[in-house]
């Protein structure tokens, strides 16, 4: 079962082949066995797990189908979930259980999915490499000396190893595409303001968007179909209609112009990483897509203003964690300013601390308009720039990650190197666009990632770029070996 | 710019954020490397240039003024480190 997609899971359920009381337990117990090497979950939730999957079957059996109706899936531990811990990866966080659920928590519960356990991820989603959690780095499964990718590094490892069919992501500046290229999976990060942030604990609220990581692109329709959709409880959260996004999955290709940006295919793209994306590209001019070379001129200054946007943002959000309401409180506080600056100082690990700092300085008085103000200028001028290839070209092509995953400790001390590896994801962001990323092929037996950029709410279009991709190629049907 | 340590402790103390002593010149060290980094900003003219503050430049959304939260204020304070009598519990700030 546990090879099976998504998709197939729900016709087999649908059929009655089996259960979703066997299905879930055959996943629990694949998760016992096989997670002690990857550590791909903070928290396994059996009890809910079975509860939700027996009320799944009971509703199966009155008659009832949904796509996601009894289907497993990995929740990552940055939803807030009623009842149940919620540690965004950090001791802050280690002793918190959620008083309420989540918007996507919520709606993937009233599809009827089953919450396996929440999983792993870099502390307050900031890292690349999924090494900055409290609970320890998870490993990839397809080598277990490199790093899976961040910051949903977790729920990467876990639908790579076959431990779920499906997992949910957060996404700040790649941190689903990322891992999902690094992991040989499908990953879509949509439209800023397609999903509701509501109940998932912010780091740059003007960035984070949650998606879904599976491993194909029709298993993410039917979870992003699930997920999407306006809800007041979210400000900035977009008040459109929901598509089906199966409904256009087998639309031809002919004629679709496929961007391919310049500044993604130069100085810094390790040439195997290229070759592979080169002959990807020649697949999808097979099935009728037409290559059009584009320009995102200002592509190298996106790094750089995220690193002022992010931490400013996440050094306002996390003013929260103060030791009063909720959270990790030091011993024995001498006063009020000990109580603060020992719970956070205790509570937050270096990377958190690093960027609460950058941003507190670049907001600080006679620095704001150098810093936040400016990279907020800069924004503007790369999401003119997308604004520009779009009315060219139907979808933007490029590698996801420069580099297949590097080794664990590689990039640890260096944080301007680990910030570089998302140097093709992180202007997707910046401009509030929907991106993906598809199984493309290996490098030394590592996966490497296909990035598709859309244009604002085309998520059908991409999603029907890499169904028909994947019709074509069967690089995301391998499995790493040891959990085939 | 970079940053000497005097500088990261005052930093750390804007944010209220502990920082080990020991730590603070290898804090002083990334940080100034990481600024450094995002100082290629200062080269690019943004003169007229909006700043963002949405992707979709929508507009404030607004609601009727009615009470929509329920009271939820024990549930809320069950994993606060430390409440009485439905307050919650810090040092003495007033001698």
């Amino acid at each position: 079962m546990h090879n099976k997609t998504l998709a197939e899971l729900a016709a087999d359920l649908k059929a009655k082949a089996y259960s979703s009381e066997e299905l879930t337990r055959s996943l629990l117990d694949r998760i016992a066995r096989l997670d002690p090497q990857l550590n791909s979950f903070v928290t396994v939730t059996a009890d809910i797990a079975l509860t939700q999957a027996r009320a799944a079957d009971a509703r199966i059996a009155a008659g009832e189908s949904g796509p996601l109706l009894g289907i497993p899936y990995a929740h990552k531990d940055i939803f807030c979930t009623d009842g149940v811990r919620t540690s965004c990866g950090s001791k802050m966080l280690d002793n918190f259980i959620a008083p309420y659920d989540a918007a996507v928590t919520g709606k993937l519960a009233t599809a009827g999915a089953v919450m396996l356990g929440k999983t792993n991820m870099d502390e307050f989603a900031m890292g690349s490499s999924n090494e900055t959690s409290f609970y320890g780095p998870v490993k990839n499964p397809w080598n277990l000396d490199v790093v899976p990718g961040g910051s949903s590094g977790g729920s990467a490892a876990a639908v790579a190893a076959r431990l779920a069919p499906a997992a949910t992501g957060t996404d700040t500046g790649g941190s689903i595409r990322q891992p999902a290229a690094l992991c040989n999976l499908t990953g879509i990060k949509p439209t800023y303001g397609r999903v509701s942030r509501y109940g998932m604990i912010a780091f740059a609220s003007s960035l984070d968007q949650a998606g879904p990581m599976t491993r194909t692109a029709e298993d993410a329709a039917i979870m992003l179909t699930a997920m999407a959709g306006f809800d007041p409880r979210d400000s900035t959260c977009v008040d459109r209609p929901v598509e089906d996004y199966r409904a256009a999955l087998g639309n031809s290709l002919k004629g679709l112009k496929v961007g391919l940006p310049k500044e993604y295919f130069g100085e810094g793209l390790d040439p195997a990483v290229g070759s592979v994306i080169q002959t990807a590209i020649d697949a999808l001019k097979k099935l009728g897509a037409e290559p059009v070379e584009i320009t995102l001129p200002n592509t190298a200054l996106a790094v750089p203003a995220y690193y002022v946007v992010a931490p400013a943002e996440c050094s306002s959000n996390l003013s929260r964690f103060d030791g009063v309401r909720f959270g990790y409180r030091c011993e024995n506080p001498k006063d009020l300013e000990d109580l603060y600056k020992r719970s956070r100082g205790e509570g937050f690990g270096p990377e958190v601390k690093r960027r609460i700092m950058i941003g507190t300085y670049a907001l600080s008085a006679g620095y704001y308009d150098a810093y936040y103000l400016k990279a907020q200028q800069v924004r503007h001028l790369i999401a003119d720039d997308f604004k520009q290839a779009f009315q060219k070209v139907d979808v933007i092509l490029g590698p996801t990650s420069p580099t297949v995953a590097f080794k664990l400790g590689e990039k640890f001390n260096d944080p301007v190197t680990m910030y570089l590896s998302d140097i093709y994801t992180i202007a997707v962001n910046l401009a509030g666009l929907p991106g993906m990323s598809i199984p493309a092929g290996f490098v030394h037996d590592l996966p490497v990632g296909l990035q598709l950029i859309g244009n604002y709410f085309d998520e059908a279009r991409l999603l029907n770029v890499a169904h028909q991709y994947q019709q074509a190629t069967d690089w995301h049907r391998r499995a790493p070996h040891g959990f085939n | 710019m970079a940053l000497d340590s005097s500088e990261v402790q005052k930093i750390a103390h804007l944010a209220r954020l502990g920082v080990d002593p020991q730590d603070v010149p290898e804090y002083a060290r990334n940080l100034s490397n990481i600024l450094a980094f995002v100082e290629q900003l200062n080269a690019v003219d943004c003169s007229g240039v909006l700043p963002m503050a949405h992707p979709l430049d929508t507009r404030q959304r607004l609601r009727e003024d009615a009470v929509t939260e329920p009271n939820l204020r024990d549930k809320f304070q069950a994993h606060a480190p430390k409440v009485e009598a439905g307050l919650y519990l810090v040092p003495k700030v007033i001698e």
